[in-house]
């Protein structure tokens, strides 16, 4: 039996153009997407495991020999599917501002000041419940230029590949209750009904006495569909 | 309080007016539907991803010296057919025995050495995308036929807010796309012909437009929802 993945309607997902965000407008595509059936080619797809990662890509706070500056935070939290099984030994990859609000990239350039042992990058592989868990600093809020006075709020990237082509995801993983949510068109971008799930929970249980804080954040890719295709040996799907 | 220092808002409060008339006051107990998580909803990967996104041997779907291997290009366009010099794409596809790496093949893994499936570009700094990579066979469509050779693609950028997908086919593969159920799906031969990559010096190369740009005579790919 082959699996098929299920479609999550489009007004539980986010659209790949919004008014608000500018640079939506000369680069999502204006016509309607061709459904592809989901065969071969969707239902698998990149196996990408331990030898993507070394340890110390789980802690952003060590770089280049020394302590990163800011609030020292841990992430941490399940990857999911929508039927609620956990996605194992799924790489995870991770990219962020410093606390700053700085991003160790040329095309930043914004007046704040770059961390001599913070560069962004971090990358886990998930353990055998799907579970995942970084150390790394509270990035900052940033400016950007898509409105006046635009400020992203603080938000870590996030992409992972789950076990199939059709469970692609990358996204932003949000502070609870940021106040610059309401200007930001990023944010607003998802529906209001999902918004929720890409908001960290504060987790003062999770958080280490003298040494951090932490934000519990679950992953939830999508799940199969409930009724699987069947296939004979050759892998022809009947 | 007495009644009459409410404020109407309130004395005009009844179920009257809900949006539950018609349906039970509570539900059955019973789930109708599967239980199931939401999904947690995409972003835009921003300016930044080569931060994260940065693979040493991203594009390398096989290495270098590997029998056989050829180089997929092309260019990202925008709607005013200007390159996009900050974007991603991913691939994934068959080996050239039309075998996957990966266990959901139900017809055993893949048999060619060092053969990984994926590979990722980013299109800095001009525009262009490649990987080094091998023709992938044909592959059951699912229906008992099989699907001409073709590479799943995702394209990622600032200003897109979730992945785009679409599909690269080969030109010298005519007959094999000729009874692609895909490829048939599609309207006419201007849309299949966004897919389909041309042959060159190193391998082929496919153009990818995320708008067309009339002005100067681009056709918007075709991009599938999976
Ligand atoms: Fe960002």
């Amino acid at each position: 039996m082959l699996p098929r993945y299920l479609r999550e309607p489009a007004e539980r997902r986010t659209p790949v153009a919004y008014a608000g965000y500018k640079s939506t407008g000369l680069r999502a595509p204006l016509r309607t997407p061709v459904d592809l059936p989901h065969r071969l080619t969707e239902i698998t797809g990149p196996v990408l495991g331990e030898d993507m990662v070394t340890a110390a890509d789980a802690d952003l706070t060590l770089r280049q020999g020394g302590e990163a500056q800011g609030q020292r935070i841990i992430v941490y939290g399940r990857v999911l599917d929508s039927d609620g099984r956990p996605v194992p030994h799924a790489l995870v990859e991770i990219w962020q501002a410093n606390a700053a609000g700085r991003y160790r990239h040329v095309v930043d350039n914004w007046p704040a000041p770059l961390d001599p042992h913070f560069d962004g990058l971090g990358r886990v592989v998930t353990d055998d419940l799907g579970r995942y868990e970084f150390t790394t600093i509270k990035p900052g809020a940033y400016p950007w230029g898509n409105h006046h006075n635009a400020w992203r709020p603080a938000h870590i990237h996030f992409s992972l590949f789950g076990q199939a082509f059709t469970q692609r995801l990358v996204t932003q993983m949000y502070f609870p209750d940021d106040p610059l949510f309401g200007q930001d068109p990023i944010f607003n971008s998802m529906p209001t009904t999902a918004r929720h799930r890409a908001v960290s929970r504060f987790d003062l249980e999770r958080s280490q006495p003298n040494w951090a804080l932490a934000f519990q954040w679950d992953i939830v890719l999508r799940g199969q569909d409930q009724t699987p295709f069947e296939t004979d040996d050759d892998g022809d799907v009947a | 309080m007495s009644a009459d220092r409410l404020p109407p808002q309130v004395l005009a409060a009844d179920e009257s007016n809900d949006r539950r008339q018609g349906t039970p006051r509570r539900g059955t107990g019973f789930l109708t539907e599967p239980f199931r998580l939401g999904t947690t909803p995409s972003s835009t990967v921003g300016p930044y991803l080569a931060i994260g996104l940065t693979w040493p041997d991203g594009p390398d779907v096989v290495a270098e010296g590997t029998p056989g291997a050829i180089w997929l290009r092309g260019r990202v366009f925008d709607g005013n057919g200007d390159l996009v010099p900050d974007g991603m794409i991913e691939t994934w596809q068959a080996d050239p025995d039309g075998r996957f790496a990966h266990p959901d093949d139900p017809r055993g893994a893949v048999t060619t050495p060092g053969f990984r499936g994926v590979g990722r570009s980013h299109t800095v700094p001009g525009g262009e995308y490649a990987v080094r990579t091998l023709k992938p066979g044909r592959v059951p469509d699912g229906e008992g036929g099989l699907q001409a050779p073709h590479v799943d693609v995702s394209v990622f950028a600032r200003g897109l807010l979730d992945r785009l997908v679409t599909r690269i086919y080969f030109a010298d593969e005519a007959a094999a796309n000729a009874e692609d159920a895909v490829l048939r799906s599609l309207p006419d031969d201007a849309s299949r012909a966004t897919l389909i990559a041309q042959p060159s010096a190193d391998g082929y190369v496919l153009d990818i437009h995320l708008q067309g740009c009339t002005a100067k005579g681009m056709d918007e790919t075709v991009f599938f929802a999976v």
